[in-house]
């Protein structure tokens, strides 16, 4: 077993420090005490002792603000720690970038859509739109990436003849409405028109929403799914994963 | 203009007239085309409101119902109000409804009937810019008898989602000295060619934009004005596919600023270039009228592009910004022109940088509120190193006069900020205000001396930027992909099907009396 505590300034002393708030007033002497005291409770029951509130300031009528030094009865056992995995590593926009121009020589061509009835343009757009998602900007922004965003209510058909037409690497086609299970059936219809008329040489699929469960991607026939709260970075890092692999050195 | 920075005078009024010379045939496309919602602009304007069961806007039916039919070349006003005295309806929603019904014939009237049916548009049309003025006078006194707070003002975020849940954590940021409130709106809801209706409680990462949302804000806004003795301005956005609509309703029911740039919408959300600068000429106007302060957008280039390579795209916005307001009627005092604070921290003189650049805004725009706004991109997970960051902005916007201060947040990128943020961060900004409030007064960088050179540069660069935008013209420059990093062509993005030549009979009621109040 390999055990770690906390460092302050001394091998084992296990202090952190920590701030957080209360709503709880800190206007009267009465109030404060409660305040302060409200705070260690919270800090003891956190596995801080001993525990020294360093800070407490009230905001407004009915909260205040603390920061607590103290010193943690927890330890860490390193050889307990799991790491999730993910097939791919998550890549900044300049390495996704050099990625793709070293492995592909050429833009990467992305075509997105919401297909069938869904109106929804708010998760394909989160994706692929400049402003982003979450702080981080959507795959127009990554200068190897040429997007053709079709916008929503697109049908299968067009979907594949404009895949074709833009010679796209990979199609991302997004789905929010789960009435009826419309974003399976929509997918696996997706998935079967490029395997028709592409075979082997399809694009890369790519589907995405918040009700996808991501372990379902092989049942429904497309590459890749991504859930709820997939941020742009972790698309572009998955595409250059599978489209633009790295060189061995 | 007093100039810290020698800046040459020819060089400062050669930028103006190539900014001019740029937008002006895109200020020409505006004055020959319309866009189904500045014609459902005119409709809100007369007071048609609600929306049918499906949540679909009577402006929207009614101004789909003409579209089909006749047209509209000639706009919404002339076969509308036609239609009202042919068909004898009481009001505009019942005209809504049996149009959407398609139980109304339009026809473009001539003679007497057309002569009849502009005095009945330009009188309905006319309560609501008179209602506009109100709103404003009203403004007026309040900020005489309640007080109007002195610049910065300090600019908060708020965004639940929820109306309901905006409001006391709007009352709650303007007890704990916010300035101006901004309500965050939902995600996506610039790409809706719709306004939504009614209160609203749900919301993707921001509340939905409506006339009843912006209503019941500004009512607790003028309670809580009251209780502090200050006027706290309440912000929104007038962008994406409904900008003139919103502009309106933001006159009607006195918001105070609204966020309103030529490009935004075009680059971040790839709405079509040429919907974007017409919708965006006829909400100016209805700011203008309304006495709103506009935000643009500059600070979002830099969040894409490096903001020292790109610093002077900033500067070239700002002037087509500045023009297409003026030109549109807005005054000095209504151009709220944006920039940022974004420079990488390992830059080495990246706050000089940063005091050259804002320095050299203020000094182009003397009269204008510039609004400042805080590092975003440089924000990492190490709030302490961005609390500092946060300091070192609100030092530069002390030094450099800027007039509207957004208050950065430690947890910038990481979460909706807590209440401690928030609380933190104001303990910051009055911190600078009161250590060196009055620094800027006694600050000259050198006339030749690194920060005064770097400005001169920044303009510089301006200058030919705006020579090559002029040469090739400015929709084919965003086509290039000149602002922000991304290609926007003329033909492409959301919402050119909403774009309609005007016809030679074309009539605005609203247009008219805009252009003749100037």
């Amino acid at each position: 077993m390999n055990v770690v505590r906390p460092y302050g300034d001394t091998t084992g002393d296990g202090r952190v420090q920590l701030s957080f708030t209360l709503p709880v007033p800190f206007g009267t002497e009465t109030e404060r005490a409660v305040a302060e005291g409200a705070a260690l409770q919270l800090a003891a029951k956190m596995g801080l002792d001993p525990a020294m509130v360093v800070h407490a300031k009230g905001m407004g009528p009915s909260f205040t603000f603390f920061i607590v030094y103290g010193r943690v009865s927890h330890v860490v056992d390193l050889s307990a720690v799991t790491v999730a995995s993910r097939e791919f590593p998550v890549l900044s926009a300049a390495e996704v970038n050099m990625r793709i121009r070293s492995a592909l020589g050429r833009e990467l061509v992305v075509v997105g859509a919401t297909i069938g009835t869904d109106a929804h343009t708010v998760g394909i757009d989160a994706i692929l739109n400049v402003k982003g998602h979450a702080g981080e900007k959507g795959l127009e922004y990554y200068r190897e990436i040429r997007v053709v965003n079709m916008g929503s209510q697109i049908l299968v058909p067009d979907l594949v003849e404009r895949a074709r037409a833009e010679d796209a690497d990979a199609v991302l086609v997004s789905q929010v409405v789960t009435q009826r299970d419309a974003h399976l059936s929509n997918t696996r219809e997706m998935a079967a028109a490029f395997r028709s008329t592409f075979g082997q040489a399809r694009p890369l699929l790519v589907a995405g929403g918040p009700r996808f469960d991501p372990s379902a991607a092989g049942e429904l026939g497309v590459d890749r799914i991504f859930g709820r709260g997939t941020t742009p970075r972790e698309v572009a890092s998955y595409l250059a994963h599978a489209l633009a692999p790295e060189k061995p050195v | 203009m007093t100039t810290k920075l020698n800046l040459d005078p020819a060089l400062v009024r050669q930028v103006r007239e190539l900014a001019r010379q740029a937008a002006e045939p895109v200020v020409h496309l505006a004055r020959t085309h319309t866009t189904v919602s500045v014609e459902r602009a005119v409709l809100r304007l007369a007071g048609l409101g609600g929306a049918d069961e499906d949540g679909m806007p009577w402006v929207n039916r009614l101004t789909d119902a003409i579209r089909e039919t006749t047209g509209l070349e000639h706009g919404v006003a002339l076969p509308a109000w036609d239609a009202m005295a042919t068909g004898n309806y009481p009001d505009l929603r019942t005209l809504a409804q049996q149009a959407a019904g398609g139980q109304v014939k339009f026809r473009v009237p001539g003679g007497e009937d057309a002569a009849a049916a502009r005095r009945a548009a330009a009188r309905s049309v006319g309560k609501g810019l008179a209602r506009i003025d109100q709103q404003r006078a009203a403004r007026s006194a309040l900020l005489r008898d309640i007080g109007d707070p002195p610049k910065p003002w300090i600019y908060l975020i708020v965004a639940t989602g929820d109306i309901y849940e905006d409001i006391p954590q709007a009352q709650a940021a303007a007890r704990e000295g916010a300035d101006i409130i901004a309500v965050i709106r939902s995600t996506g809801q610039s790409l809706l060619d719709y306004v939504p209706e009614g209160a609203t409680r749900e919301g993707y990462a921001g509340t939905y934009a409506t006339q009843e949302n912006f209503r019941l804000m500004r009512a607790a806004l003028d309670d809580v004005s009251r209780e502090l003795g200050r006027y706290v301005r309440l912000t929104n956005y007038a962008s994406g596919l409904c900008m003139p609509e919103i502009a309106a309703l933001a006159g009607l029911e006195r918001l105070d600023m609204m966020l309103n740039d030529c490009m935004y919408g075009i680059i971040f959300r790839d709405i079509n270039p040429i919907r974007t600068f017409i919708d965006q000429r006829f909400s100016r106007q209805v700011h203008a009228r309304a006495g709103i302060i506009i935000n643009t957008g500059e600070d979002n280039y830099l969040t894409t592009a490096d903001a020292v390579d790109a610093a002077h795209t900033v500067v070239v916005s700002q002037l087509l910004n500045e023009y297409f307001g003026l030109e549109a009627g807005l005054e000095d005092w209504q151009l709220g022109l944006g920039h940022a604070f974004e420079i990488n921290p390992e830059v080495p003189d990246s706050f000089l940088l940063e005091l050259a650049h804002a320095l050299l805004i203020r000094e182009l725009f003397p009269d204008a509120p510039l609004k400042y706004m805080p590092p975003t991109k440089h924000m990492t997970g190490n709030v302490f190193a961005g609390y500092l960051l946060d300091a070192f902005f609100n030092l530069c916007g002390v030094m450099t006069d800027q007039s509207i201060l957004l208050i950065g947040m430690m947890t910038e990128g990481i979460h909706t900020p807590f209440l401690s943020d928030r609380d933190l961060a104001l303990e910051n900004v009055r911190y600078v205000r009161r250590a060196a409030g009055r620094l800027g007064e006694s600050f000259r960088p050198e006339p030749d001396g690194f920060v005064a050179r770097r400005a001169r540069q920044v303009l510089g660069e301006s200058a030919g930027l705006l020579e090559r935008i002029k040469a090739d013209g400015l929709l084919a420059a965003i086509g290039e992909g000149t602002f922000g990093v991304t290609r926007r062509p003329p033909g492409g993005g959301r919402g050119l099907d909403g774009v309609i030549e005007r016809a030679d009979g074309y009539w605005n009621p609203a247009i008219d009396m805009l252009e003749g109040a100037r």
